[in-house]
């Protein structure tokens, strides 16, 4: 019977096994899908769409953020069980990290990097630090974009020194920002010199291809 | 017939019986805006709780809002735990890094004692202090963090977020010494002179929360810890949504709620009057970029959809005003509710 399934009733079936978080059913759906289908491709058929759908639904009130934090969660323990860490398919470019400025709060940011792993990405995860940590990490790396992730409105505005500071070292690093302070007032990103504002986790996604082909531009 | 002017206590407890006083009442949580007041760091300002009493005593007598904050900063609670906490010059104290490093810890902790706990001691000064310089004319409100939000800080979010999901034995243990902590907390604000407490229960939003989980867990917590707190007690969601829980939130005992600008505030009015009073719901965070002709519209805004028939306090949606806010937009705002918020409101009927 499973395979007369449409696309969209198994994405539904996916989206409702995450935002139950039943464990069984997900991995029974994950595991019931064609076996000539690459890891690559199931995550780009199932998983992608699925965790864009439950991020606009918190964007649109209609989900919880505990949902899209458990969602992310057990779809990156997924996706580790069919796609090796350091797999040669998991993209890596441009090259990517995510940062919490100087906040002690990381959720955001946990959100955030378990979808992108769990969207087969691969990224580096600073975890908390200041603005001139994030430079020389950056520097460093040869970042291309880096998300950045806040709770409070101080450390939102803070963004400014880093993206100055980034120009300054003649770094064309794209800056991402998410989190609170940018939720509540949609023109702060702008303000302090963002490229982009994330407002849910899945936005993360879209943003990043869109940096990625203006980098192979 | 000329209306004499109420106290603010006369005027917020008309609101709260779901009458029209002489006029909308308001607070501005500035908590932090007093050490500019007094010309010190926002870290020494929180050292002594004259400062603190001094600077909201000023800040009163500038913007004329209708009660005094006795708290100071959401991580004392933490810091009482025998959490970090970390200073910045342009903000709260907040937080550091979570001191129940992993879930078994949990067997370990012991509740602290009131008494014995400094820094804890300050806010009870705090607010005694405030209640003897007002005279009683101006109600003043303690402030605790849900036993069920509390861990959001004592563990770190995602960790907090794996035990509610993963381990239910020990968020069960948490929960009950948490809720222990938060009753003696507050029975000691209001023994000190607090008028009311405020109940700060961010993770109990549906943002954060499936009204499910919220059901048996965050509800069943407020429900058992108001009804031991011997005074009135006000529900915030610290800017998180309300909307769809609020005929749970009526049962918990609850006198008041606070409403997110992701909520409709005029239908969160019409669903709750009679049985809660709203608070809300004026954006602090884009706040720093009103001038003042934007902080009388959103003014008039807020109360032409909530202000007819009282039950209805006018504040920001977070319950502290950022640091970054000027004191140009809060004296507009306070002009504002002087001028549109004097009952009765006919000139809403006229609002578009």
């Amino acid at each position: 019977m499973s395979e007369y399934k449409t696309d969209n009733m198994r994405l539904n079936e996916f989206e409702n096994a995450l935002l139950a978080m039943d464990k069984m059913a997900i991995k029974h759906l994950l595991m019931n899908n064609n076996d000539a289908v690459s890891p690559m491709q199931q995550i780009e058929k199932m998983i992608v769409p699925v965790l864009e759908r439950i991020g606009n639904g918190w964007e649109a009130g209609k989900v919880s953020l505990s949902q899209v934090y458990m969602s992310g969660r057990l779809c990156e323990e997924a996706v580790d069980a069919i796609l090796p860490r350091e797999a040669p398919s998991r993209v890596s470019t441009p090259p990517m990290a995510i940062a919490v400025l100087e906040d002690y709060h990381l959720l955001g940011m946990r959100i955030v990097y378990s979808v992108l792993r769990a969207s087969g990405f691969n990224l580096q995860n600073y975890g908390r630090c200041d603005i001139d940590e994030m430079v020389s990490f950056i520097k460093r790396d040869g970042i291309k974009v880096m998300m950045v992730s806040v709770l409070m409105l101080p450390s939102a505005i803070q963004v400014s020194e880093l993206t100055h500071k980034l120009k300054a070292a003649g770094c064309k690093t794209r800056v991402i920002v998410g989190g609170a302070p940018f939720r509540f007032d949609d023109m702060l990103w702008q303000e302090v010199g963002a490229d982009a504002m994330g407002y849910s986790a899945a936005d993360a996604v879209g943003l990043i291809h869109r940096f990625a082909k203006e980098n192979q531009a | 017939m000329t209306i004499q002017a109420m106290t603010s206590a006369e005027r917020l407890s008309t609101a709260m019986s779901f009458q029209e006083p002489d006029r909308v009442p308001f607070l501005l949580p500035t908590v932090m805006h007093g050490a500019r007041e007094l010309g010190v760091s926002v870290q020494e300002y929180f050292s002594n709780p004259e400062y603190v009493a001094e600077g909201q005593i000023r800040l009163w007598k500038k913007f004329q809002h209708d009660a005094l904050i006795g708290f100071m900063y959401g991580a004392v609670e933490v810091e009482a735990w025998g959490g970090e906490v970390i200073y910045r010059g342009d903000g709260p104290p907040n937080s550091g890094n979570p001191f129940i490093k992993q879930p078994v810890d949990i067997h370990h902790l012991q509740v602290p004692s009131i008494k014995d706990t400094p820094c804890l001691q300050k806010v009870l000064k705090l607010i005694s202090l405030l209640n003897e310089r007002s005279e009683g004319k101006v109600p003043v409100m303690g402030s605790v963090i849900s036993p069920f939000s509390l861990p959001v800080m004592q563990l770190g979010f995602d960790h907090y977020l794996d035990l509610i999901y993963d381990h239910r034995d020990l968020f069960e243990k948490l929960i009950s010494l948490n809720e222990d902590f938060c009753v003696e907390w507050a029975n000691a604000q209001l023994e000190a002179g607090a008028g009311a407490i405020g109940y700060a229960d961010p993770v109990s939003s549906p943002t954060i929360i499936p009204r499910e989980l919220y059901e048996e867990t965050g509800f069943l917590i407020a429900t058992r810890v108001i009804a031991r707190i011997k005074g009135a007690v006000a529900t915030s969601f610290a800017s998180g949504r309300c909307q769809e829980i609020l005929d749970d939130v009526q049962k918990t005992g609850t006198v008041g709620i606070s409403v997110s600008i992701h909520d409709d505030l005029a239908e969160v009015k019409k669903k709750c009057y009679g049985k809660l009073t709203v608070m809300g719901n004026l954006n602090a965070i884009e706040m720093r970029r009103w001038t003042p002709e934007t902080a009388e519209m959103k003014v008039k805004e807020a109360i032409a959809k909530a202000g007819i028939g009282g039950g209805f306090v006018l504040t920001d949606n977070h319950g502290e005003i950022p640091w970054q806010v000027h004191d140009e937009v809060l004296l507009a705002i306070a002009a504002a509710v002087e001028e549109w918020g004097q009952y009765p409101l006919k000139w809403v009927n006229n609002y578009d």
